[in-house]
């Protein structure tokens, strides 16, 4: 099947080490199975082309590039908090014009008919297409947002409002998200209730900060001592928690009614069990990449729950960015060039970094 | 000097008790608190035998005080009532399950969720308001607060309702807490015993379809024409597994050894709920991936607070449902025992206490 070409240049890994180094790759434009492929243009009717200004990293590219799921296909193109402006529009697109300010987030296409994608829950599409490393629906792989262009259909790209700026705002298309879908689905939104936020990092921070306005009390639960001045006077938290602390953890026993926990590695589940009042919930967004011990008794003592959430709808992502704009909610960053990602992902690995690396692709990525 | 457990209470007692951790029971003389003014006294009619007297009997959990009265599945007809009770009267038909007393003033208490009360009296081997230590339903006669009584309607016999008061109100809590009770539900139960044969009843007077998940395939036949389960996978057939992924909305899982968690959460449909009524020693291994895929749920849930446990009964009355039960005498429950560590009873051991307990 022939596919129209569209050069873009952006940054691959090719093998495990994941190390990053430029690469050129094409774009293909697609259109939907059951409509004709366009061969006349280069932007599909209902395609939006975006030039790509920041591009989030987040954890999800480095267990990729790594290979860390054994799920990767090399060359691997990762970036999935995508910003930038639209530089063209296809002729069904009536959302977007040129010049808007525009995101893409972790999917660029799902199956758009089953019973989830009919309730606006593509992310749980059995045929979601992920925005890097997935087969699009014209058979090319996907390539993510650490590159310089991207075309996506109209119905996968966000807009970002007024007061959501495009550097610090592209990490909320992946982090902001997910924790955002779980915290209105396992309702953790009723002013005044006690949310713990295991993990201070990309989506921790974003945690907090969506938690305290939501009206809730939020304690940060860590194991680095080093993040709690930070935590309290810079994020809001009202109280930290060292889990490798037994005084501190006593002390907070049972003072919970909800934990987001995003923390990214093999962790114990007991400790933060023990947190959580009667028939608390602990929702688990991170990914370790082996399975966990989960002690049974407290679930059955206390009737606690443990539940499990991806990123989140197009729909929601929507709406948590305009709920970002409204309450002044972006993410801290560290910008980087293009050229310091291989550095950048070392740190990321030890968690250095307050508290999401954004590659400021406009001003970087040419001078690969 | 202290007192004897035979003239530590007013009333005499007779039952049957484990004094250490091999759990062989045999006669005992005791006795009960006099009937206080919110208490009701009745005669023990049956008993059943909860998997939890076992963990009890042999001190699985380090929590046994001996001599140990186990039993908290208990029915019989009331002989006394205090002043100030209005719930029963003299020969009404009543049951008491495990608990029979909490702080009454907590959050939980407040909401009729006694069961979580940080300060639950079980209805043995725990201490009572008064500093005795509880004694259960292997025995002649009960006395407990009101309160904590439930009454059992007249269409239902007594010793199949019996393993209701812990089975039932175990399995019926949760499926009603986590909406696990809508017409056209697909719900699957995981292990086929005491807790399980009752899920799989109450499932289907939800009108819910139920899928038995067991390792046990001698039990298919039982589970479809007899339960009337819709159908039966064996865990260990990863076939049948895999044909029946994505397919549940819940799981109710009875099974108290370990076991794995992953093959039961991927039959779960996408917002599907796993709930833990078995409670292993040991933690399990929890794969995170799939929960986070589907957005999928694991919780637990134990026995139920007073009022939703009258309600279960009423329920089980309105609908005809019952325990399916083994009959014993007294003098057969270390064998009985026995046999329930091999999941040898189909489905509840109830020992006829009236007819069968007797001091020699």
């Amino acid at each position: 099947m022939a596919e129209f070409k569209q050069k873009a240049f952006g940054l691959a890994a090719t093998d495990t080490s994941g190390v990053l180094s430029p690469f050129h790759f094409s774009r293909s434009t697609y259109h939907y199975v059951n409509v004709k492929i366009n061969r006349d243009r280069e932007n599909g009717d209902d395609d939006v082309t975006i030039k790509i200004l920041y591009c989030g990293v987040c954890h999800s590219d480095l267990h990729s590039v790594k290979n860390d799921w054994g799920l990767t296909q090399y060359p691997i193109v990762p970036g999935h908090e995508i910003s930038g402006v639209v530089t063209k529009i296809g002729n069904n697109v009536e959302k977007f014009k040129v010049g808007d300010r525009v995101g893409v987030g972790v999917l660029v296409n799902s199956c758009r008919t089953c019973d989830v994608c009919q309730q606006d829950l593509e992310s749980y599409c059995p045929k979601m297409i992920f925005t890097y490393n997935s087969t699009d629906k014209d058979g090319t792989t996907t390539y993510g947002g650490y590159s310089d262009t991207v075309i996506v259909d109209q119905h996968f790209v966000l807009r970002f409002p007024e007061n959501v700026p495009s550097d610090a705002g592209a990490p909320l298309l992946c982090a902001g998200i997910t924790v955002y879908s779980p915290m209105k689905y396992y309702g953790m939104t009723e002013a005044g209730k006690h949310l713990g936020v295991a993990g201070l990092g990309g989506l921790g921070h974003v945690a907090v900060k969506l938690g305290k306005a939501f009206g809730l009390k939020v304690t940060v639960i860590s194991t680095s001592p080093r993040k709690k001045e930070e935590a309290i006077n810079k994020l809001g938290a009202d109280a930290f928690v060292v889990s490798t602390d037994a005084a501190d953890l006593t002390a907070a026993t049972g003072t919970m009614d909800f934990i987001i926990d995003t923390i990214a590695a093999v962790h114990s589940l007991a400790p933060l069990l023990s947190l959580l009042k009667m028939n608390g919930k602990l929702v688990t967004v991170g990914l370790p990449d082996k399975p966990l011990d989960l002690p049974i008794f407290p679930l059955v003592s206390g009737r606690k729950m443990i539940g499990g959430s991806d990123f989140g709808g197009i729909k929601e992502t929507q709406e948590m960015l305009d709920f970002c704009g409204k309450h002044g909610i972006a993410a801290d960053i560290e910008l980087i060039r293009a050229d310091e990602i291989n550095a950048a992902m070392e740190r990321l690995a030890k968690s250095d970094v307050r508290y999401r690396f954004v590659i400021d692709i406009g001003n970087s990525i040419s001078n690969l | 000097m202290a007192k004897s457990h035979e003239t530590e209470h007013p009333v005499k007692a007779f039952g049957l008790a484990a004094t250490d951790s091999s759990g062989h029971l045999s006669p005992f003389k005791f006795s009960r608190r006099a009937t206080g003014d919110d208490d009701v006294q009745f005669k023990v009619l049956y008993c059943g035998i909860c998997h939890t007297d076992l963990h009890y009997l042999k001190n699985e959990w380090g929590v046994t005080q001996y001599p140990l009265v186990p039993g908290h599945e208990i029915v019989g007809v009331v002989t006394e009532v205090g002043k100030k009770v209005e719930k029963v009267k003299v020969g009404d038909r009543v049951g008491v399950g495990c608990m029979v007393g909490s702080c009454r003033s907590c959050e939980s208490c407040k909401e009729d969720l006694e069961n979580y009360c940080p300060k639950i009296i079980p209805t043995y081997a725990a201490p009572y308001h008064d500093g005795t230590i509880t004694y259960g339903g292997y025995s002649d006669i009960m006395v407990a607060d009101e309160h904590f009584i439930v009454r059992i309607p007249e269409n239902m016999p007594l010793d199949a309702a019996a393993p209701l008061l812990c089975a039932g109100i175990t399995t019926y809590s949760p499926m009603r807490y986590f909406g696990l009770d809508k017409p056209g539900m697909h719900i699957g139960v995981v292990g086929l015993g005491g807790l399980g044969h009752v899920a799989v009843k109450f499932a289907k007077a939800f009108g819910c379809k139920v899928t038995v998940i067991s390792t046990s395939i001698s039990k298919k036949d039982e589970a479809l024409s007899h339960l009337g389960a819709d159908s039966f996978l064996i865990s260990k057939d990863a076939d049948e597994m895999q044909g029946a992924v994505g397919t549940m909305d819940g799981i109710i899982d009875t099974v108290s050894a370990h076991h794995a968690l992953m093959p039961l959460i991927g039959l779960l449909k996408a917002h599907g709920k796993l709930i833990m009524l078995g409670a292993p020693d040991k933690p399990l291994e929890l794969p995170v991936f799939p929960l986070l895929a589907g957005r999928k749920m694991i919780s637990g849930s134990g026995i139920g607070g007073m009022k939703e446990t009258q309600e279960m009964i009423d329920f089980a009355a309105k609908h005809n449902i019952k325990a399916d039960i083994e009959l014993i005498s007294a003098d057969y429950v270390n064998t009985a025992l026995e046999r329930l560590t091999k999941a040898d009873v189909k489905y509840r051991f109830v020992i006829d206490v009236a007819n069968t307990l007797q001091q020699s």
